[in-house]
C-alpha cells in the first residue's frame, strides 16, 4: 500500500457504469408430451403461461401447433421464441408446398425443424420441443429436441417444467421398463388418451408451473382432432 | 474446561461449509411455504386464514399442510416462510408462554407473545426466515399483529403475509369494512385465501381457517377444498411376476430368534 503524503487526492480508479443487464430469456413453464402408437399419435400441453416467478401472465396459451394435417409441434420454454419459431415453419411450411405441391413429411419436418434450431446455434431459441404425428407410412412417430437441434425418433416424449414428473410414467406404461409379464397387447388411441390426461393431470398436481387447462391432441390418418381438458387452477 | 452449553444456535460448522461451498458443495434447500396467510380482526374476536401448500422450488412437497400453528388457548399464530423456522419458533414460543402462565397464573396476553417472538427473530437478525401473523384475544379485546423476519412488528385490523399476500391484501382492500360479524369474517378471510391459491403459484390446495372468539377456538381445518384431482386414468395393474424374482428363501422366524427368560432376583 502506498502510504505517501501526497497534496492532492488520489482519483480513484474510473470504473464503467454497470446498467441492469438486459435477460433475452425467460422461461414461462409448462409441460408437453407425445405417445405414438401404431396408426395414431397423442399429444398433450397444458395451457398454463406463468411469468417465470410465482405468477401466471395467462391460463389458456397453447403450447400444440398445428404444421400438417399429420404433424403437430409442441413446444415448452419460452413463449416470445415458440411464436418466433412457429410462424418462421409456417412461412417455411407453405413454401415448401408451393414448390412441391404437397405438405411437408413428418420426417422432413423433424429434420427441418432441427436445422432452424441449429441455425440459431449462438443465440437460440429458448424452446424444448416434441414434433410428432403419423408418418409416410401411417406410423405413430415422435421426435425430441433441446434447444439448439438435437434430436432423436421416439416412441414417447416430455419436455417442459413437469418433465421428470412424467418421464417415469411413460417409461414404466409406453416402454413397459423392467417388467418381465407385460399385460395387454397394443393400446388403442382412447387408451393412450386416457393414460395421458392422467399423466398430464399428475403433473399438474405437482408442479406449480403446470396446469389449469391441457390441449389433447389426436393425429391420425383422418386428420388432427383437438380437445380441451381441465386441470387444477391452483 | 467444560464449556457450557447455553441453548440456541451452534455456528461450529459455518466456516467449513463455506470453505465447502467454495469447492463447489451444494448445500441442501429448504422446505419454503410460498404461502398466503391472512387475518382480520371482526365485531368479537379475530379470524386467522391460511392456504395449505408447501413447496420445494418448483415442485408441490406437501399438499394439504397445516400452517396455522398454536401457541395458546387464546392465541394462533400463521407462519410463512421456511417451514421449520415457523415450526419452530412458534413451538418454541408456545412453551415459553405456557411456563410464563404457570408462573404468573394469568391468561397469556398476545402481545407477550408477540414481545418474545420480536426478541427471538431480532435476536437472529433475519437469519431465522418466519414471516408471521399473530392472532389473539386477552383482556384487552382481539387482536391482530404480523411479524417480520427482522423482528419488525405492526397491529393492524387486517393483515396478509407470503408470497400471496398482494393477492389477498387485494380482496382485503376492496371488502373488508369494520365491525364484521363472524359469519362476515370466516368468509372474507376464505375469499383472500382463495385468491391466493389460485392467483399465486406458492400457495395452493385448501383454506384453512381459525376463528378465536371470547367464548373460544373454533379450528375449522379445510374449511374450503376447491382443487380435488379432476381425472383420474384407469387402474394400473401389475400382475404377480411382472417383477423377476431372482431368488427365494424362507426363514422361520423362531430360527432367527431366541426367547430367554431372564428372572429377575
Amino acid at each position: 500500500m502506498d502510504l505517501k503524503l501526497s497534496p492532492f487526492p488520489t482519483l480513484e480508479k474510473q470504473m464503467p457504469i454497470e446498467h441492469g443487464r438486459f435477460e433475452a430469456y425467460v422461461d414461462n413453464g409448462g409441460t408437453v408430451l407425445a405417445v405414438g402408437g401404431p396408426d395414431y399419435c397423442v399429444i398433450a400441453g397444458d395451457t398454463r403461461m406463468s411469468d417465470g416467478g410465482y405468477g401466471i401472465q395467462t391460463r389458456k396459451y397453447t403450447k400444440i401447433f398445428q404444421l400438417t394435417d399429420k404433424c403437430v409441434l409442441a413446444t415448452s420454454g419460452m413463449q416470445a421464441d415458440t411464436l418466433a419459431l412457429q410462424k418462421r415453419l409456417k412461412t417455411m411450411l407453405s413454401h415448401y408446398q408451393k414448390e412441391h405441391g404437397k405438405p411437408m413429411s413428418t420426417p422432413a419436418i423433424a429434420q427441418f425443424l432441427s436445422n432452424t434450431l441449429y441455425y440459431k446455434r449462438f443465440f437460440p431459441y429458448y424452446t424444448f420441443n416434441i414434433v410428432a404425428g403419423i408418418d409416410e407410412k401411417g406410423e405413430g412417430c415422435a421426435w425430441t429436441y433441446d434447444a439448439v437441434g438435437s434430436h432423436e425418433r421416439v416412441k414417447y416424449a416430455s419436455q417442459g417444467s413437469g418433465n421428470q414428473l412424467v418421464i417415469p410414467l411413460l417409461d414404466n406404461q409406453v416402454a413397459k421398463f423392467n417388467q418381465q409379464i407385460i399385460a395387454g397387447g397394443n393400446v388403442t388411441s382412447q387408451q393412450a388418451v386416457s393414460f395421458v390426461k392422467d399423466a398430464i393431470t399428475s403433473a399438474g398436481e405437482r408442479d406449480i408451473y403446470t396446469g389449469d387447462y391441457a390441449d389433447i391432441v389426436v393425429v391420425d390418418k383422418d386428420g388432427v382432432h383437438w380437445e380441451k381438458f381441465e386441470l387444477k387452477l391452483d | 474446561m467444560e464449556e457450557l452449553n447455553r441453548g440456541g444456535f451452534t455456528f461450529d460448522l459455518c466456516s467449513r461449509n463455506t470453505l465447502l461451498e467454495k469447492t463447489g458443495l451444494k448445500m441442501p434447500g429448504f422446505l419454503k411455504t410460498g404461502t398466503t396467510i391472512v387475518g382480520v380482526v371482526y365485531k368479537d374476536g379475530v379470524v386467522l386464514g391460511a392456504d395449505t401448500r408447501a413447496t420445494e422450488g418448483p415442485i408441490v412437497a406437501d399438499k394439504n399442510c397445516e400452517k396455522i400453528h398454536y401457541i395458546a388457548d387464546n392465541i394462533y399464530c400463521c407462519g410463512a416462510g421456511t417451514a421449520a423456522d415457523t415450526e419452530m419458533t412458534t413451538a418454541l414460543i408456545s412453551s415459553k408462554l405456557k411456563l410464563h402462565k404457570l408462573s404468573t397464573g394469568k391468561e397469556p396476553r398476545v402481545v407477550t407473545a408477540l414481545t418474545m417472538l420480536k426478541q427471538m427473530l431480532f435476536k437472529y437478525q433475519g437469519h431465522v426466515s418466519a414471516a408471521l401473523i399473530l392472532g389473539g384475544i386477552d383482556i384487552n379485546g382481539p387482536s391482530l399483529h404480523t411479524i417480520y423476519p427482522h423482528g419488525s412488528t405492526d397491529q393492524l385490523p387486517y393483515v396478509t403475509m407470503g408470497s400471496g399476500s398482494l393477492a389477498a391484501m387485494a380482496v382485503f382492500e376492496a371488502k373488508y369494512k369494520t365491525d364484521m360479524t363472524r359469519d362476515e369474517a370466516i368468509q372474507l378471510v376464505a375469499e383472500a385465501i382463495s385468491s391466493g391459491v389460485f392467483n399465486d403459484l406458492g400457495s395452493g390446495s385448501n383454506v384453512d381457517v381459525t376463528v378465536i372468539a371470547k367464548e373460544g377456538v373454533t379450528v375449522l381445518r379445510n374449511y374450503l377444498t376447491p382443487n380435488e384431482r379432476k381425472f383420474r386414468g384407469p387402474e394400473y395393474i401389475f400382475p404377480i411376476g411382472t417383477t423377476p424374482v431372482l431368488s427365494k428363501l424362507v426363514a422361520p422366524l423362531s430360527s432367527k430368534v431366541i426367547i430367554e427368560d431372564v428372572v429377575m432376583s
